[in-house]
């Protein structure tokens, strides 16, 4: 499934960054490691873990006042600690995308959908008007909805969660681009939409043999979408194991996490919680 | 679809401490509750799930007093409640925890002062000794009574809220997705702390929930909830056992055990 080039696709090494604050500095990211190629990677961790500041880092959405070291941070070749404002624009949207919780704040509220799809495509690549609808709503069909011409026209307030997702990954998409990072897409949906906008996913990911970063908190629906999961904590990369062998994790706080769940069928009272040690941190 | 329980699954141990019959809630011309009935049992853990839109916050919040209800009656250990207005002792018996802890605790107000204004309100004296039992009872402790809500992390606030509404000693707590904005291992510790409250006090929960896997961790039995209507009402084991009849129970049983390739 994962057919792996020589080259990764994203070289990730020793990746901080750090936040000024009134108290002194504040480390959301201590020292990140991984390479990816073309596969699923899911990172997992809780809130303040800094499995987003990973994913805005590698995007260069980190704000401003923070400060971003690695030793490398890499797309293909290209060092994006040294790139131009401008070139990390031009890569931004054609070479890597993203996609955010809640399409109710990423999408723009007053431009309708369609042109929002044809802004994206328009700033990386010279086509036509004409073509650039057609390939706007050939789009919006790849992404399951069923009458484009109708959501093409539409403002992101008159459609569902689930379907502005969709619009989003579309969006998203339409540039081709080789690396996609999703920060918690589906975790603002119903649990029924959840499953089919994930499948929509998945399957423009295997076509397109794109590679993908998928950062949740919900380390079961990560294990079953993805083929290898980073374990975050504190900043740091915990544990790093493929999917399948997560039933087999070793760091406490991966089994802690998977332990803590509420599942039907099973009778523990109380739930077990997990008992953060110290030297977890370090 | 019909609003009835099924007989196997209303079989209600005890006296009953909440009747709601063919509750219709609309607003302009949404009926966001849509003739619906229900009876928990005293003492009973009951789970209403369903998705955005399903009605199941709007059930509680009427119940509640805080959405106005144009037919239908509710019963609340034996006293009638209208569609609109709930007096002082309603409240004695029936307090709510809100799904939102950043939300619901006044941002300018103390610990002490969010404890404080409900005994106040309804004529406790011994005020002081209250407040710290009830922090104490929800694991936090006396060093937590000065602080403002934004000192606290969610699963501190959501404690606060769950304190707030024991100080008054109720016997039934409403609970609105009282877990949907905590991290998972937060969500257990708050898990855990409900069921010892409700063992301590012989509390009736009445739970609203997307998540299936905590509503059949929480309840005895639950409702499912679609379009402003029930769907069913079953035990918590039959979910286990697959014992229901409606297809969208099974559709929510199926995505709530994650994504599957294919």
């Amino acid at each position: 499934m994962s057919a792996t080039s020589n080259q990764p696709l994203l070289t990730v090494d020793d990746l901080r960054v750090t936040f000024p604050t009134r108290t002194g500095e504040v480390q959301a990211v201590r020292g990140v490691s991984f390479t990816l190629g073309r596969e699923r990677l899911g990172i997992v961790g809780e809130s303040g873990s800094g499995k987003s500041q990973t994913g805005r880092a590698i995007m260069g959405l980190t704000p401003s006042q923070a400060k971003i070291t690695a030793k490398t941070l890499a797309l293909g070749n290209r060092d994006l600690l040294s790139i131009s404002a401008s070139e990390c624009r031009h890569l931004r949207g054609k070479q890597v995308a993203m996609i955010l919780q809640d399409p109710k704040y990423s999408l723009n509220p007053v431009m309708r959908i369609g042109r929002q799809i044809i802004e994206t495509l328009k700033t990386h690549e010279k086509v036509s008007n004409a073509e650039a609808k057609a390939r706007t709503l050939a789009m919006l069909e790849a992404v399951q909805i069923r009458d484009p011409e109708r959501v093409f026209s539409l403002y992101p307030h008159e459609v569902s969660g689930g379907m502005g997702q969709r619009v989003m990954i579309a969006m998203m998409l339409i540039c081709g681009p080789e690396l996609l990072i999703a920060d918690e897409p589906t975790s603002a949906l119903d649990v029924t939409v959840q499953l089919e906008v994930l499948d929509i996913l998945d399957k423009l990911v295997a076509d397109r043999g794109m590679g993908l970063i998928f950062i949740s908190h919900d380390l079961r629906l990560v294990s079953s979408f993805c083929d290898r999961v980073l374990v975050m904590y504190a900043g740091r990369v915990v544990e790093e194991l493929p999917s399948a062998d997560l039933s087999q994790a070793q760091h406490p706080y991966t089994r802690g996490l998977l332990n803590c769940l509420p599942t039907i069928g099973s009778d523990r009272h109380p739930l077990p919680v997990l008992d953060r040690k110290p030297e977890w941190r370090l | 679809m019909t609003t009835v329980p099924s007989p196997n699954a209303s079989s209600s141990a005890g006296p009953v401490a909440l009747s709601i019959r063919d509750m219709v809630v609309t607003y302009d011309e949404f009926n966001a509750l849509d003739h619906v009935s229900l009876d928990v049992a005293e003492g009973e853990s009951f789970g209403i799930v369903g998705e955005s839109g399903s009605g199941k916050s709007t059930l509680l919040r009427a119940v509640a007093g805080l959405a106005k209800f144009g037919q239908g009656s509710l019963e609340v250990n034996g006293q009638s409640y209208s569609g609109s207005g709930r007096n002082k002792e309603f409240y004695r018996t029936v307090q709510m925890v809100f799904q939102d802890p950043y939300g619901s605790l006044h941002p300018r107000q103390t610990v002490d002062r969010l404890l404080l204004e409900p005994l106040v309100i309804h004529g406790f004296t011994d005020v002081d000794a209250r407040i710290s039992r009830a922090l104490d009872e929800v694991g936090l402790g006396a060093g937590f009574r000065f602080r403002y809500s934004h000192q606290l992390s969610g699963g501190q606030r959501q404690r606060i809220a769950i304190a707030r509404a024991l100080i008054l000693e109720p016997k039934i707590l409403l609970l609105d997705e009282p877990t949907s904005a905590l991290d998972a291992s937060i969500q257990a510790e708050i898990l855990n702390l409900l069921e010892d409250a409700r063992r301590a006090r012989n509390l009736t929960f009445v739970m609203v929930s997307h998540d299936l896997g905590v509503i059949s961790h929480m309840c005895e039995r639950l409702t499912v909830m679609k379009t402003g209507k029930v769907v069913e009402t079953v035990a918590a084991q039959a979910l286990e056992k697959r014992e229901f009849s409606a297809d969208y129970t099974r559709q929510l049983l199926v995505a709530s055990e994650g994504f599957r390739r294919g």
